[in-house]
């Protein structure tokens, strides 16, 4: 594994039943560059998802993720909450999952309930009100307030997730994903069902995450914002590779048309010029 | 091994019972997913309503015992039935899309409502019924004087039980009213836009289930010859158990758990201690879904993400 | 559903009074089949064992009689209201008004608390029953944290207050170890038996969990009942010391606490003792918890009720996040349970049952899922209203079974249905119960 590779996906295979989902896939993200996981629908880039961040166990394979200190993690070995922890793997949703009937506000300070469980002596200090604690938390929250103004839902701090617009919870998902301050961000289709503004809004708010230092493995059907902000992208069909490249050489690459194509001719039209 | 077959016998009796009222509980988890927390209730009604039948049907003078079994039988089923059907009117149905732990206490209350509505009606005290059938077979001898005893009653309750479930079973897949059963438990919304009426199939649930409730009423009443207000409670629980064990949702699962639970209960009262039957049956449902989650038939629940 | 029930609304209204006769008659007659043996037909067991009976039919018309002037009643009222729903019988000002009161509410409620032994001193039914209305406000915000904040459905929170009772029953009359020395121990035994529970079933979803918690409370009970050599059996443990005064009694003797304060004794100073124990108890339960949920374990709980893969997700330990909510619980239980022993004198198994886990849940549901102030009326509203009813004898455990259906029809969310937040930046605001998640564990 080269010092620029963050993540590194080797042979990885899952199977559920006998139905195989993602077969022998091998591919790698580099750090602090975005990488684009590509394909049809049913192509199996949710389960690769699912295998990173612990939700499914690999039939087979290894997933390992590098950290800047050379740490090297196993992660098909952890359970999902400690890939969070300790691997600082962090993920969206492709329907979305907040705590709907929390404040905005909320939502960031659970994300850092790791961090806050330490400086509250695992509760017990908290309990008894040491300032330590109160000092953590002043942190936290102006750490929540820094995010909520990036996404540009500082006025809705207070109001319930649940209540927020559709594209409002699209980015404050992120947020909170980011407020574990992961060294891999994991988006499952964080465009689907925004507008064109929104969309624009989002690749920039990608692309301001990758420079701040953050690397970034995206799921995405919208192709405008695939093709705008990616790095590499891996295109996947039926559960294995099919290419990989530059955006450009991906656009041009054959197969990949033919996938597309072989789906469905409008799809795949439509997706090539940059629809959805 | 005489003694064992024995308990084999009686174990297997018992968890017909379990069975009749666990399908019950499963039949309205599946289709409307809460805890039915006053079929053990219906179950006790069905034993009174046994009861009074019987006594009525006595007095009149009626001495065919077939003729009795087959009356007694229908009008319980009738009329529990009737029970069950109000009871998801009244307490249920208006709280079809609420919140989930809404009906589980309106479940709660109707159950308290039931045990003391016969407690007030019929009084508190245990009412015994002299045995009408009578009899049985020897299966087996032993040596040292130990005899397996097969009686009339106890093949009556397995082949009951065993009609029952092939008209159940052939209701649930055969006909109209299963298919409507099977589609709302899969999707309500799909399926009353499909044309099904959502309605009138949970109703149908309900009464479905409260008439097996009914007959298990029955058998209890007949098997062990008494009925008391408060007998609900510990059968519906252990129904419950059952239901569970088996996998909550799955019919056949419902039978297969009533039956260990019948099992556990009489071989731990035979071999070990009769006090702590209960606590036997309720650690091995603790245990079992330690192991396996989703009970022995259940479906294995896979978490979408 | 909305559609078509305002559909049969319209004609429902403009069908007038052969309607109503006509669904009235129809209920009549449901509720002939369903009386007719219960009711018109009454069984007992003679001396000799055999069964009679005779025959009401005069109950049993009344009672029909009553089901159709009933359902006319109720059909009038159905019709005059709107048949929207029971909710709607609530205007929204009302409901609004509630929640303004609720900020003045909980100070006004709790120095009324304070003043009740002053104003009551010498109505020792009113003491008693203050004292056993603050034992289900305690053990109401103990299960609170279970079901209303973490989400987890737990139906025998009994087997907890039954742990901390025996605990403290047991230890004061085998070894005499005093009720101070017992408090902490209680809850702890109890919080040990809820991880100890906790650890194998927390990773069951919904119902499964909540059949697992019903089993382990029967299976307390039944152990209770049966380990006669330890707990005495049904009869249960007698002659439970009552509690000191950090060490002087509070009783008639020289060393007593009236002849040390120089006053005159009277049986009523232990009741106020009481009384101002099981107060402070429970507010310490309310305090714990509303600076647990501004913890991040508190918000962990809430979260994990709202959306446990997410918080997987984010890097929080489900299980053990489970098992402190499930533990915290626990100990308020076990605490209450020795508080329980103490008061009475005498535990036995039939305090324990499944009514009162039921009862126990009832007032969290009621009160509107994690609000403190709604399980403080609740437990008085049931606790209270049961008393009320105490003259009807068995009629009152019917009456109250109905009263939890109507309740739930009417107030499915409960009488305190807002979530307040945790935190905030600029103003707090309530957030509607339709948008809190209730859990799936």
């Amino acid at each position: 594994m080269s010092e620029e590779t963050i993540l590194s996906v080797d042979r990885l295979t899952m199977r559920f039943g006998g139905i195989v989902a993602v077969q022998d896939l091998s591919f790698a993200a580099e750090r602090k560059k975005i990488t684009a996981l590509i394909g049809p629908n049913g192509a199996g880039k949710t389960t690769v998802f699912n295998c990173i961040t612990g939700f499914y166990k690999p039939t087979g394979g290894a997933i390992r993720l590098s950290h800047d200190d050379g740490r090297q993690i196993a992660l098909e070995r952890l359970n999902d909450f400690r890939i969070a922890k300790l691997a600082k793997v962090a993920r969206t949703f492709q329907n979305i999952r907040l705590f709907p009937g929390m404040t905005a506000l909320e939502n960031l300070m659970v994300a850092q309930h790791n961090a806050l469980m330490r400086a509250s002596g695992f509760t017990l200090l908290g309990l008894i009100g040491v300032p330590t604690y109160g000092e953590a938390e002043k942190r936290a929250i102006a750490l929540a307030t820094d995010w909520l103004r990036r996404i540009k839902l500082l006025d809705r701090a207070d109001d319930a997730a649940g209540n927020l617009a559709y594209g409002d919870q699209r980015r404050l998902e992120i947020a909170r994903a980011m407020c574990t301050e992961p060294a891999l961000l994991c988006l499952d289709e964080p465009a689907a069902g925004l507008n064109a503004r929104e969309s624009a809004a989002l690749s920039e708010l990608l692309l301001s995450i990758r420079s701040d230092g953050t690397s970034i493995l995206l799921i995405e059907h919208d192709m405008s914002v695939v093709m705008e902000i990616s790095d590499h992208i891996v295109v996947m069909d039926h559960g294995v590779k099919i290419a990989q490249g530059t955006p450009q050489e991906v656009r041009d690459d054959a197969k990949v048309i033919a996938a597309y194509l072989g789906t469905d001719e409008e799809e795949a039209a439509a997706v090539m010029e940059g629809g959805t | 091994m005489d003694y064992f077959a024995q308990q084999l016998i009686n174990g297997l009796v018992l968890g017909s019972i379990y069975g009749l009222i666990a399908i019950g509980y499963t039949m309205v988890y599946g289709i409307v997913g809460m805890i039915n927390f006053a079929h053990g209730d219906i179950f006790m009604i069905g034993g009174f309503i046994a009861l009074i039948t019987f006594l009525i049907l006595i007095s009149v003078g009626l001495t065919a015992i077939p003729v009795i079994l087959l009356v007694v039988l229908l009008v319980s089923m009738a009329i529990t039935a009737l029970y069950g059907w109000t009871i998801e009117r009244i307490a249920y149905r208006p709280l079809r899309h609420s919140f989930r732990l809404a009906p589980m206490l309106s479940a709660i209350g109707m159950s308290f409502v039931l045990t003391n509505y016969s407690q007030v009606a019929q009084g508190a005290r245990v009412k015994p019924i002299p045995p009408f059938i009578k009899g049985g077979y020897t299966l087996h001898e032993s040596a040292n004087g130990f005899v397996i005893q097969l009686s009339n009653i106890q093949i009556m309750v397995v082949l009951t039980t065993i009609v029952l479930l092939a008209i159940f079973t052939w209701l649930v897949s055969r006909t109209r009213l299963g298919r409507d059963m099977r589609a709302c438990e899969q999707d309500q919304t799909m399926a009353a836009l499909l044309g099904v009426d959502v309605d009138r199939t949970i109703s149908m649930t309900f009464v479905i289930g409260a008439a097996l409730a009914a007959v298990a009423g029955l058998m209890y009443l007949l098997y062990y010859g008494l009925v008391d207000f408060f007998m609900g409670f510990v059968a519906g629980i252990k129904a419950f158990t059952a239901a569970v064990l088996g996998g909550i949702g799955s019919l056949p699962g419902a039978m297969l758990g009533g039956l260990a639970i019948g099992l556990i209960e009489t071989f731990w009262s035979a071999y070990f201690s009769v006090e702590y039957k209960d606590v036997a049956a309720f650690s091995i449902l603790i245990v079992v879904l330690i192991f396996m989650p989703t009970g022995l038939l259940g479906r294995p629940e896979v978490e979408k993400v | 559903m909305t559609a078509t029930s305002h559909e049969t609304t319209k004609t429902r209204r403009s069908a007038g009074i052969p309607f109503l006769l006509k669904t009235a008659f129809i209920n009549a007659v449901i509720a002939l089949v369903l009386f007719s043996l219960m009711i018109g037909i009454r069984t007992e067991a003679g001396s000799d064992g055999q069964l009679t009976y005779w025959t009401r039919f005069g109950d049993l018309a009344s009672l029909v009689a009553a089901v159709f002037g009933g359902s006319i009643v109720i059909e009038l009222l159905r019709q005059w209201i709107g048949a929207t729903g029971a909710e709607k019988l609530v205007p929204a000002s009302v409901q609004n008004g509630v929640s303004f009161i609720g900020r003045y509410l909980a100070p006004a409620l709790l120095i009324f608390t304070l003043l009740v032994p002053v104003i009551f001193y010498n109505q020792r039914y009113i003491l008693d029953l203050a004292i056993l209305v603050l034992t289900y406000v305690m053990l109401g915000w103990g299960l609170n944290v279970v079901v209303g904040l973490a989400g987890l459905l737990d139906l025998g929170y009994v087997a907890f207050y039954a742990v901390g009772a025996y605990s403290y029953g047991l230890l004061a009359t085998n070894f005499g170890w005093s009720f101070w020395v017992c408090l902490p121990l209680a809850g702890i035994l109890a919080a040990f038996w809820g991880v100890l529970l906790g650890f194998p079933v927390l990773r069951l979803r919904g119902d499964y969990l909540a059949i697992v918690t019903l089993a382990f409370g029967e299976i307390i009970r039944l152990v209770i009942i049966n380990w006669q050599d330890l707990t005495g059996g049904p009869n249960g443990v007698s002659g439970i010391p009552r509690p000191s005064f950090f060490g002087i009694p509070i009783d008639n003797s020289d060393d007593g606490l009236a002849a040390k304060l120089g006053i005159e004794y009277s049986p009523t100073h232990r009741i106020v003792f009481l009384f101002y124990l099981i107060l402070a108890l429970a507010l310490l339960t309310n305090w714990v918890t509303i600076r647990l949920r501004r913890l991040p374990i508190g918000r962990a709980w809430e979260a994990l009720r709202e959306d446990e893969v997410a918080c997987r997700a984010l890097g929080i330990n489900t299980t053990t996040t489970k098992l402190t909510a499930f533990a915290t619980g626990a100990m308020f239980g076990g605490f209450a349970g020795a508080f329980f022993a103490t008061r009475q004198g005498f535990i036995s198994p039939e305090s324990f049952t499944f009514q009162e886990s039921a009862l126990v849940l009832a007032i969290v549901v009621l009160g509107g899922m994690g609000s403190q102030l709604g399980v403080a009326l609740a437990a008085l509203a049931m606790i209270g209203g049961f008393e009320l009813f105490r003259s009807l004898e068995t009629y009152r455990m019917l009456v109250f079974g109905m009263a939890m259906v109507l309740i739930m029809i009417w107030r499915p969310r409960g009488l305190i249905g807002h979530r307040a937040p945790t935190v905030y930046l600029t103003k707090a605001q309530a957030i509607s119960s339709d948008l809190v998640k209730e859990g799936h564990g």
